[in-house]
């Protein structure tokens, strides 16, 4: 969805002259529509068979919105430390050598790798109140499992990665010789990162965050092993589908699944006209 | 501002790009640094810009160490082969980045700054192209933003690596006109590099030649072409004629025969005689002279160019006839040169 062709006007683009534009477009559409588009209608397709009013109760619900506010909020709250620190990983592993490095370098990878569930559970007994570092944070007055920070904690962990590799490539990129240019220019070291180095970075630390928000939204294997699951305090959007389908009311379940569709549409949607528009300047 | 570049060494890993470099720049100056690829050129611009610290050495600004001065500190305009251009700003904002980086006391009031911006694109030429990006521009347009943005900041110094590299030889003759031009508007200290010697000679006020990490000759355009220090010199800048030689009993010989050049008595052993192919005096008889059948002949512009065979050992040098001259393939033609230089042999 973030490599589409970032181009925000209406209009298709002169066509390059790399050929087969025809047949690879001819492609994309299918395989998407066979892929994504299918599933996701027939989604729209159910609920909608449920009537306005009905739908309309379900989404006002104040269980369904309470699992929506806690999944996208969470997912946006985890999202934004993930560009902070996660740039800053992306940074170190390119721009320094230190022994490590390389094991440093494999491990952003591993909550790509491990299943979700494991990771759910190691992140629990870390966190319980009996935990590692829940105990530490116990006397502190700090609940981390069974609350909303618990999720915020295991989405972080699941979404480290991609804003790490979509960052990195883009720093391994940076020209020295821009970086020197702004130092010739009387530029301090904040300055060159804040003001030449950060702009540059932008687009591919929002492409992260898109990444990164959309995993954590639909995330459920690590976070209802964390989240203690209370509904109103700390149950996800996803967990609130399944306990539907678990009572049989498969309305009620495709209505909570369309909702977050579309909400989860118009952020990335949103997302990517930023890009577009940021791309259409730069060049 | 002088520039003193004082016995500067400078080491990559163990690999020396430069030895002992020394250099002075009186103010004002516009100076060329011409050599091959790899002989140190970006180093040692690099250097004075402060963007590399010297192994050994050190460089003077004026009458102070720079070495203590940080590079923002150093106040040079630095011109970057590839213009290194801020992609997601404007030109404008391009130019203007130095001044507005600038501690709050000596910032200009933003009005000022986009005036400044305005004002040196007209010196640029480009007036109306404030608000595109550099993706936006051609590579000539470029560079001429790149070297706008350098001089925002009234560098002391300005410092220019291989400012038309990327262009093509049109637009490499106008902004050379053109950088001259400036250069004597503004009074700036200027040392640019340059592959290309017609742009050194033809710009600089002088030409430093280096070769392989040394400075080989610093002159005038005139220096260097006529009296060059050095073999290496006498090859690079301008076209040249080697023969091996003899020195003996204060004369030049070439196969037991002297060809009626002097030289000082001291100097006896193998040698290498140089010359321009242009600059030789065509003789009739020969008494003390060089003389050979012609082996290859073509015509470059106003004059043609011989390759005559000479010796018992077939040796060949290339020597320049004017076009009307009647030799011709396997002609006997005898001359000497009229302008030369002896360096004995390499060890
Ligand atoms: N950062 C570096 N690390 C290691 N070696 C380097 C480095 N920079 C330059 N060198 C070496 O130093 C020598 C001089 O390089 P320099 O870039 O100054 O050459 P130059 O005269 O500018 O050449 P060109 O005309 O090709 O740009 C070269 O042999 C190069 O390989
Ligand atoms: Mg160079």
């Amino acid at each position: 969805m973030n490599t589409a062709p970032a181009d925000a006007g209406w209009r298709f683009r002169v066509p390059s002259v790399i050929p087969g534009f025809g047949l690879t477009l001819g492609f994309s559409l299918a395989y998407l529509t066979l892929i994504i588009l299918i599933p996701l209608s027939g989604l729209v397709w159910r609920s909608a068979a449920l009537g306005w009013t009905d739908f309309w109760a379900i989404a006002m619900d104040r269980r369904t919105v309470k699992a929506l506010e806690i999944s996208f909020g969470t997912a946006i709250i985890a999202a934004a430390v993930n560009v902070v620190f996660g740039t800053i990983v992306a940074w170190v592993l390119v721009r320094y050598r230190f022994p490590g490095r390389r094991i440093i370098d494999a491990m952003v990878d591993l909550p790509f790798a491990l299943p979700t569930a494991v990771a759910g559970i190691a992140l629990t007994s870390l966190y319980a109140p009996r935990g590692w570092i829940g105990s530490l944070l116990e006397p502190l007055g700090i609940k981390v499992a069974y609350s909303p920070l618990g999720i915020v904690v295991a989405l972080i962990f699941i979404g480290l990665p991609f804003v790490v590799r979509t960052v990195q490539p883009i720093i391994e990129e940076i020209d020295k010789e821009v970086e020197e240019a702004a130092a010739t220019l009387g530029a301090s070291r904040f300055q060159t990162i804040t003001r030449v180095l950060f702009p540059g970075l932008a687009p591919a630390i929002v492409t992260g965050f898109a990444l990164a928000f959309a995993r954590g939204v639909g995330e459920y294997g690590s976070v209802i092993f964390i989240a203690g699951n209370l509904p109103y305090v700390s149950e996800i959007a996803p967990l609130l589908i399944v306990i539907r389908l678990e009572e049989y009311d498969y309305a009620a379940a495709t209505a909570i699944a369309t909702i977050m569709l579309a909400l989860s549409f118009v952020m990335l949607l949103v997302i990517n006209l930023i890009q577009a528009w940021s791309r259409k300047r730069y060049g | 501002m002088d520039v003193r570049v004082a016995n500067v060494r400078k080491e990559f890993d163990r690999f020396p790009a430069l030895h002992d470099v020394s250099l002075d720049i009186r103010s004002g100056e516009l100076i060329a640094l011409l050599g091959p690829s790899g002989s140190g050129k970006t180093t040692l611009l690099r250097l004075i810009a402060g963007l590399e610290t010297p192994t050994r050495g050190a460089i003077y600004f004026g009458d102070e160490d720079a070495s203590h001065r940080t590079i923002q500190e150093r106040n040079v305009g630095f011109v970057f082969q590839h213009y290194a251009l801020f992609r997601h700003m404007t030109v404008a904002d391009n130019i203007g980045f130095g001044l507005k980086v600038r501690p709050g006391a000596t910032r200009p009031p933003k009005v000022e700054i986009r005036k400044r911006a305005r004002e040196l694109l007209d010196l640029v030429q480009l007036s109306g192209l404030e608000d595109r990006y550099p993706a936006q521009l051609s590579g000539g347009q470029r560079q001429r933003v790149a070297l706008a943005r350098a001089m925002a900041i009234e560098p002391k110094v300005l410092l220019l690596d291989e400012p038309f590299g990327a262009l093509d030889a049109q637009v490499r003759r106008e902004l050379r006109r053109w950088l001259r031009d400036i250069h004597d508007a503004t009074g700036h200290t200027t040392v640019f590099v340059t592959h290309d010697q017609e742009e050194a000679l033809e710009l600089a006020d002088r030409v430093v030649v280096m070769s392989q990490g040394r400075i080989e000759q610093v002159g005038t355009a005139d220096e260097v072409y006529d009296t060059p220090n050095s073999p290496f010199v006498y090859g690079f800048i301008g076209d040249s004629s080697s023969v091996p030689v003899k020195i003996e009993a204060g004369q030049v010989w070439i196969d037991e025969r002297p060809i009626g050049l002097s030289v000082p008595a001291a100097s006896n052993g193998d040698a290498t005689l140089y010359f321009r192919p242009h600059d030789v005096e065509l003789l009739d008889g020969c008494s003390g002279c060089i003389a050979g059948t012609v082996v290859a002949s073509r015509r470059v512009a106003g004059t043609r160019r011989v390759e005559l065979e000479f010796g018992g050992h077939q040796q060949r040098v290339e020597i320049e006839l004017p076009v009307e001259h009647p030799a011709a393939q396997k002609s006997r033609v005898a001359f000497r040169p009229r302008r030369w230089k002896i360096f004995p042999q390499e060890a």
